[in-house]
């Protein structure tokens, strides 16, 4: 029931993002345990999360940088992801229903 | 590997795979637009299982299938992926080979965050990080079988701040990964201003990458302290 086209064009794309998630594990395990690269690796999950954060916020506008900043606060005082992420989001739902 | 640690990770994932199901309906709806069947949908789910280069593939599905062009499309999205399972590594150490191919394949953003940060409060093993992928993989499969056969749950996700779902979930989790400004202040801060120059100027989600890069190597010209005179 699936065409030989459309099966080998998505055994392509899988190949490719299989190709780059086992490679990132497998490179990884080859590199120095110590000194400036294991520095980079203990900053990289952070510097990813900004890295995914910051560009979606600011091209949410002011309400964007609000609800980031709610999110954040809330995130420290209830250490609640699921509060903080709800509460995140009302912001960004009322900004786009009565502003501009 | 414990079956608490898999449960946990399902659980921890489940708030923000509502939203990823919600916009699997999306793709879902988009796909049936483009004349795919659910059985092609769930095949692309179950082999890709990354989602905005599943929306790309599905927007350039045309006929004839342009399969290298679309594979270049996906592999540019999805480059991030490199580094992000280079993170991992601590999590598999030990792992067999065949460990490490086949879990690394349920390693999306969202469950790749939720256990960085879990690990960072005290402990999360790989049946975490599994739990995780399984719950979202199976929440982007419901979400896209029941959009191909019933249409969009949610026609309108952005009126509902479901995008935004994820950024929040990233903030929350970047926040409970935050080591102080003394070791994160500086990497920090140039990941965001290289990831917010990087997604005007570059393709797909290289931003991702280049802002990643750009605070591991502002981290590692930063002088340490645990290993000096350790030989280095």
């Amino acid at each position: 029931m699936i065409d030989r086209t459309v099966l080998g064009t998505i055994a392509a794309a899988a190949a490719v993002t299989y190709a780059l998630r086992a490679g990132g594990l497998l490179l990884a395990s080859r590199l120095p345990r110590r000194g400036p690269v294991r520095r980079a690796m203990e900053a990289l999950p952070g510097a990813i999360l900004a890295s995914l954060v910051a560009p979606s916020a600011l091209k949410s506008g002011p309400a964007g940088l609000a609800a980031v900043t709610l999110t954040a606060w809330l995130t420290l005082r209830t250490r609640n992801v699921f509060v903080a992420m709800a509460a995140g989001m009302a912001v960004v739902v009322v900004a786009r229903r009565f502003g501009g | 590997m414990s079956a608490l640690g898999w449960r946990t990770g399902f659980r921890a994932n489940l708030p923000v795979a509502a939203s990823v199901a919600a916009y699997g309906s999306v793709l879902g709806v988009l796909a049936a637009q483009k004349g795919l069947g659910w059985a092609d949908v769930l095949l692309m789910d179950l082999m890709v299982f990354a989602g905005s280069s599943q929306f790309v593939m599905v927007d350039m599905w045309a006929s004839p299938l342009p399969t290298a062009a679309m594979a270049a499309a996906v592999g540019v999205i999805n480059a991030r992926y490199v580094l992000i399972t280079a993170t991992l590594r601590p999590l598999f150490e030990g792992r067999r080979i065949l460990e490490k191919l086949f879990f690394v394949h349920f390693v999306a953003d969202e469950n790749w965050a939720v256990t960085m940060a879990a690990r960072r409060q005290g402990g999360a093993d790989l049946g975490h990080l599994w739990g995780g992928g399984v719950c979202l993989l199976g929440a982007w499969c419901l979400g896209t079988v029941a959009g191909v056969g019933f249409g969009a749950a949610v026609p309108d996700p952005e009126a509902w701040g479901l995008d935004f779902a994820f950024t929040a979930v990233f903030t929350a989790l970047a926040v409970s990964l935050w080591r102080g400004s003394r070791r994160d202040g500086l990497p920090w801060l140039a990941a965001v201003a290289v990831a917010c120059l990087g997604e005007r100027l570059l393709p797909g989600t290289w931003y991702v990458l280049a802002g990643g890069l750009a605070g591991a190597v502002t981290a590692a010209c930063l002088p340490g302290e645990e290993e000096e005179g350790a030989g280095e």
